[in-house]
């Protein structure tokens, strides 16, 4: 028996044998289907709970939602964000300064769990750069540009989420 | 004088037709090697350069170029400097002997085997000083393992092209393949099928290629060799391992596959249907084939232990080839019909 089991591992190493089966194994992966996904043209889903680049929400007459109430920068545990207020010409509280250092942000989500009047929002995108120092401290008007170009696709995922909060 | 000069202008225009094709399926070579390991690892491998990625080659090349080379401050200058040129040099010169259609040869000389034996002989000494200039423990470690590498396998290599010699009668490759006539089981890789196996497998180890690329061996020693260098030098290395890579596959389809030789020769009704392709077409076709095989091994195989290497390489080629060239031997003196029989 052990003569008989030599004889045959002797047969199948001379014969390539589990060479050939490796090989069989990767010719049969070269026709598979390929699970690549081309990046730029393609891209995961992701869910509706992303947290990506900041925005600020405007109400749907041009009103800025946000009425400088700090308690995002009170909340925020990596301090990326920096407010300063004072009443505006017609007497209601808005911000003057609107900012948050994206070098700081640890993209926690609390800034938008702790604001009573959802102005602030992480939104979706996940696929930003910055091309000179400095650029990686949102202002204010840079946060109200994405909430504008994005604002729909910010509704939607907050009406998508809405049921389970 | 005049005739002389025209000789020499014709043999320049035919050694620049061989290398510069040579360099595009080098080039080519490494973007089918990428592709094709990724289609066999599920991926798509290397397709935004140009169309499929067919513009890659030569941006890879670009880049290259374009690098700094690096020479490093204690390294051996001159050798350094030399040693990608002794990688390449052999793996273009072996080109001479190779015959790509019947007369279509550069050195019709009749010593072409023991030519091509010689050529790829001397590659390891651009490895082996390569390794030494670097003055890096990686790369000395490198050049030292393919060094003994490459002598070990050669030795197999050698024994299974005597068996080629035997067969056929002849070192010169033309007169090789012209002994191979007579379609596809009239070629030698029937009656000298171990010694195919084992050229085949030993034209592996002898190019550095996986699962024998302990000279390299990324996850070990980095890149082994060529550690060191940058820029052109080491594109320098990159192209003298495809050139190999060809050189060998062509080897092995001059003697174990008829060379240029159509397959359907003998078979009443094809082998007119396929009169018309000219020999060189058939020849590339073989060649693709183990290029792709190439590949293939590469994206399989691991990479072998050190000592299985050198195991595999003496204990069990050299006594395969000893004992298939006593049988060829026989076979040749009870002239057995179809191969041996003319001899």
């Amino acid at each position: 028996m052990k003569l008989l089991k030599g004889l045959k591992h002797y047969f199948k190493s001379f014969l390539l044998w589990e060479l050939l089966v490796g090989l069989k194994l990767t010719g049969k992966h070269f026709f598979s289907s390929k699970v690549t996904l081309q990046y730029p043209e393609e891209k995961t889903p992701h869910s509706v709970r992303f947290r990506g680049i900041h925005a600020l929400r405007r109400y749907s007459n041009g009103e800025e939602r946000c009425i400088a109430c700090k308690l995002c920068e009170a909340v925020c545990p990596a301090l990326a964000i920096t407010i300063e207020a004072e009443p505006r010409a017609d007497g209601s509280r808005r911000t003057t300064l609107y900012e948050i250092d994206l070098f700081k942000c640890i993209y926690c989500g609390f800034c938008e769990e702790a604001c009573p009047v959802d102005a602030i929002v992480e939104t979706g995108f996940s696929d930003y750069h910055f091309e000179n120092r400095g650029e990686n401290i949102l202002t204010k008007e840079k946060l109200l540009a994405i909430g504008d170009r994005y604002e729909q696709q910010i509704a939607m995922d907050r009406t998508v989420d809405a049921q389970y909060r | 004088m005049f005739d002389y000069f025209i000789t020499l202008v014709w043999i320049v225009i035919k050694i620049l037709a061989i290398i510069v094709s040579l360099f595009l399926i080098a080039a080519y070579l490494s973007l089918a090697e990428r592709r094709f390991i990724g289609f066999m690892q599920d991926r798509i491998g290397p397709n935004r350069v140009g169309p499929y990625g067919l513009l890659q080659p030569i941006a890879d090349g670009l880049k290259l170029f374009l690098k700094e080379i690096i020479i490093p401050t204690r390294a051996n200058q001159y050798l350094f400097v030399i040693a990608p040129v002794l990688s390449i040099g052999p793996a273009l010169a072996a080109w001479a002997v190779i015959p790509f259609d019947q007369g279509l040869v550069l050195a019709n000389i009749n010593i072409g085997l023991l030519y091509l034996l010689a050529m790829t002989s001397l590659a390891i000494y651009g490895v082996v000083i390569a390794g030494w200039a670097s003055n890096s423990k990686y790369a000395f470690l490198g050049s030292l393992r393919s060094a003994a590498q490459i002598v070990s396998y050669e030795i197999a290599m050698g024994f299974a092209i005597i068996g080629v010699v035997l067969a056929a009668g002849s070192m010169n490759l033309t007169e090789i393949v012209l002994a191979q006539q007579g379609g596809l089981f009239h070629w030698f890789w029937l009656p000298l099928l171990p010694l195919f196996v084992v050229y085949w497998i030993s034209a592996v180890a002898e190019t550095n290629r996986l699962p024998f690329d302990v000279a390299e061996g990324e996850s070990e020693i980095v890149a082994g060799f060529h550690v060191e260098y940058s820029g052109i030098a080491f594109s320098i290395f990159f192209l003298s391992e495809y050139a190999n890579m060809t050189l060998v596959s062509v080897l092995s389809v001059i003697m174990f596959l008829g060379g240029w030789l159509s397959p359907f020769e003998g078979i009443p009704v094809l082998s007119t249907w396929f009169n018309w392709v000219p020999g060189i077409v058939w020849l590339m076709l073989k060649v693709s084939f183990f290029l792709f095989l190439f590949l293939w091994l590469r994206a399989t195989f691991p990479r072998y232990r050190y000592d299985q290497i050198m195991r595999l390489g003496w204990k069990v080629f050299i006594p395969i080839t000893l004992i298939w060239i006593v049988v060829i031997a026989i076979a040749l003196k009870v002239n057995i019909a179809p191969w041996f029989s003319n001899t």
